[in-house]
């Protein structure tokens, strides 16, 4: 439970968040307004990501699963069905859990390497599908042609074409999700998956049902997963069997990485850090990986808490000795 | 008939291939306990030497010989620099340090070499086909199908029957012992992490006169070896053989029968595997 003083300064980091997120269109040209958009969707996906792996202990290599059956079944109504963004969007997220709700059934007794590897197979099994199955998802070509209609009804209803209208979607879905999650990994239930993690088998002697609360995070992962997905292919106007790839789902792995998987905004974090180096490197040249993989390599092994986690716990330690604490290890 | 024994054939000599280069991840994870993501670049890496080697010499023997030579040393490397600060954390740290290096190699021979394809002609004395009751075969291919139990076999004299081998074996089952009785650990670790390197280059430069050379193999090879190594028990020897006939034929008789699934069959055999013996067809009981 946080403190008062805590509590209040968080509602003043929302409503700070709140601000800069609805102003910073205002200031920014298009194409920034652009990348800021997929940082956001993308920031949806690695949250979503997180909770399995940060929180849970679960490394999913087949998230991009969940991101791809969003974004496929979002695209697929709009196209094919109703003119309706979020109803395309709720029922893309809901495909997307009930996906999720099968591949967990089966991986969520599995752990580490062995729970990573049946992901990822799961993973390009849709993969492999949606590449197959040309008569509905248009093979390799994707899903192509998304018209984005105007949001609401007739006389009040808003065009969300632009990029500036569709940057709002994403921020509105975004802080919706980070909001969704935080209540979630503060909850009692984020706190028994947090045991889970820490230690499955005491967790076990003490009467909780391992595999229910995984197999629920994994879903409630899937849920989310499948709104970045839908969201990302309204971003892109298309949905396109590389969404779900498995190095599509080494992309959220890598932001968590980056931005560290012990605080609750690592992901996001991750996921700025990621799009302004690809965005920096790829003006120069397009081999940009290999930035990423030296950046990668030393983060792993001097700073695995990540750049916000170790800058989060260099400040913690700096304020506890400022009190005359000690410092401590743990995180939270 | 004569169809069905060729793609017997081909999926024998496929997972032979695949054979070689999930021993090596499989004999690194069994030693070192760590998953080796960037095992399919150097894979990569040995048929991008080869290429390299049979462009400069005009030799494909020398070049099979010096290419996994290579890889090698870059695997110590790997090894002692960035390897052995984590021995000990947990696995998916390992798993996305190794996947760091997988982003380095594949962008540097991307550099290197471009992103074309890249042609490696067989030996001449391997460079023709075989008459087979009624259909032609190519002898390369019937050279890989030799050379995979070859090397297998070789391998499982070497850790049977010479010091080394069971050296290799008891650290392990268990480090801190063999450090106990006088084992240098760390100089075995690299070691065998060389070892496993090397062949993974041998089977790049094998590969290299069947498939394309290009800056793609190393991604697909890392995942159908993966499935290898895990439906066959990860760190066990019959089961990477096991597991390497298995999906190699799968895969030769899939594109016969089920043109349509067989971008889907490896993950299916997996998941099926998995879901039934969770930690796959050979596990080490412990």
């Amino acid at each position: 439970m946080p403190r008062p003083e805590n509590k209040r300064r968080e509602i003043i980091i929302w409503i700070g968040t709140l601000v800069i997120l609805g102003l910073l269109p205002l200031i920014i040209n298009t194409y920034i307004t652009m990348l800021i958009t997929e940082i956001l969707i993308m920031g949806i996906f690695a949250l979503s990501f997180n909770l399995l792996f940060g929180y849970g202990g679960l490394l999913s290599f087949g998230h991009a699963a969940f991101f791809g059956v969003g974004g496929y079944v979002t695209a697929f109504l709009l196209i094919n069905a109703f003119p309706s963004v979020p109803a395309a969007l709720i029922m893309g997220s809901l495909a997307a859990m009930l996906a999720a709700l099968v591949v967990g059934y089966f991986s969520v007794r599995l752990d580490e390497i062995y729970f990573a590897i049946l992901t990822l197979g799961f993973g390009m099994m849709f993969y492999a599908l949606v590449h197959q199955w040309r008569s509905v998802t248009g093979g390799s070509d994707g899903l192509t042609g998304i018209v984005l209609p105007p949001l609401g009804i007739a006389p009040f209803s808003v065009e969300i074409s632009s990029p500036r209208a569709f940057y709002y979607i994403a921020a509105f879905f975004f802080l919706i999700t980070a909001f969704i999650l935080l209540k979630i990994v503060r909850s009692s239930f984020g706190l028994i998956l947090l045991s889970i993690r820490e230690n499955k088998e005491r967790t076990t002697f003490t009467g909780i049902n391992i595999r229910a609360y995984r197999l629920s995070a994994f879903v409630i992962a899937g849920l989310f997963a499948g709104l970045a997905g839908g969201l990302f292919a309204l971003f892109d106007r298309m949905a396109s069997p590389s969404m779900m790839h498995w190095t599509a789902s080494a992309e959220p792995v890598l932001m968590t990485i980056l931005g560290g998987a012990h605080v609750f905004l690592g992901p996001v974090a991750g996921a700025v850090l990621f799009f302004f180096i690809e965005h920096f490197i790829t003006k120069f040249t397009d081999v940009w990986m290999i930035f990423l993989g030296a950046i990668l390599i030393p983060l792993v092994i001097f700073f695995p808490e990540g750049v916000l986690g170790t800058l989060l716990a260099g400040k913690r330690r700096g304020r506890k000795i400022k009190n005359g604490e000690g410092p401590d290890d743990t995180h939270s | 008939m004569n169809l069905f024994f060729m793609n017997l054939l081909n999926g024998i000599s496929l997972g032979m291939l695949l054979f070689l280069i999930s021993i090596g991840l499989t004999i690194i994870f069994g030693v070192l306990g760590v998953l080796n993501f960037a095992h399919g670049s150097l894979y990569m890496l040995g048929a991008y030497f080869c290429f390299q080697s049979v462009t400069l010499f005009h030799n494909f023997w020398l070049a099979l010989l010096v290419a996994p030579v290579v890889v090698a040393l870059i695997g110590g490397t790997i090894e002692m620099a960035l390897l052995r600060p984590v021995y000990g954390r947990d696995i998916s740290v390992q798993l996305l340090l190794t996947f760091g290096i997988l982003l380095v190699l594949d962008d540097a021979v991307r550099l290197i070499w471009g992103s074309g394809y890249h042609i490696v002609d067989a030996p001449p004395l391997l460079n023709g086909v075989v008459h087979l009751y009624g259909f032609t075969y190519p002898v390369y291919s019937l050279f890989i199908l030799v050379m995979g139990p070859l090397i297998g076999m070789g391998l499982w004299g070497f850790f049977r029957f010479t010091l080394w081998g069971k050296k290799i074996r008891a650290a392990s089952m268990d480090r801190e012992m063999a450090a106990g009785i006088g084992i240098h650990v760390n100089r075995l670790f690299t070691g065998v992490f060389m070892f496993g390197t090397w062949l993974a280059g041998i089977g790049g430069a094998l590969a290299s006169p069947l498939r394309a050379v290009g800056p793609s193999m190393g991604e697909k090879i890392i995942i159908e070896s993966f499935i290898v190594v895990v439906i066959g028990g990860l760190g066990s020897f019959p089961g990477a053989f096991v597991g390497a006939l298995i999906l190699g034929i799968i895969n030769a008789y899939g594109a016969q029968f089920l043109p349509r699934m067989t971008m889907a069959l490896p993950y299916i055999l997996l998941a099926i595997i998995l879901i039934t013996k969770p930690h796959g067809l050979f596990a080490a009981k412990s």
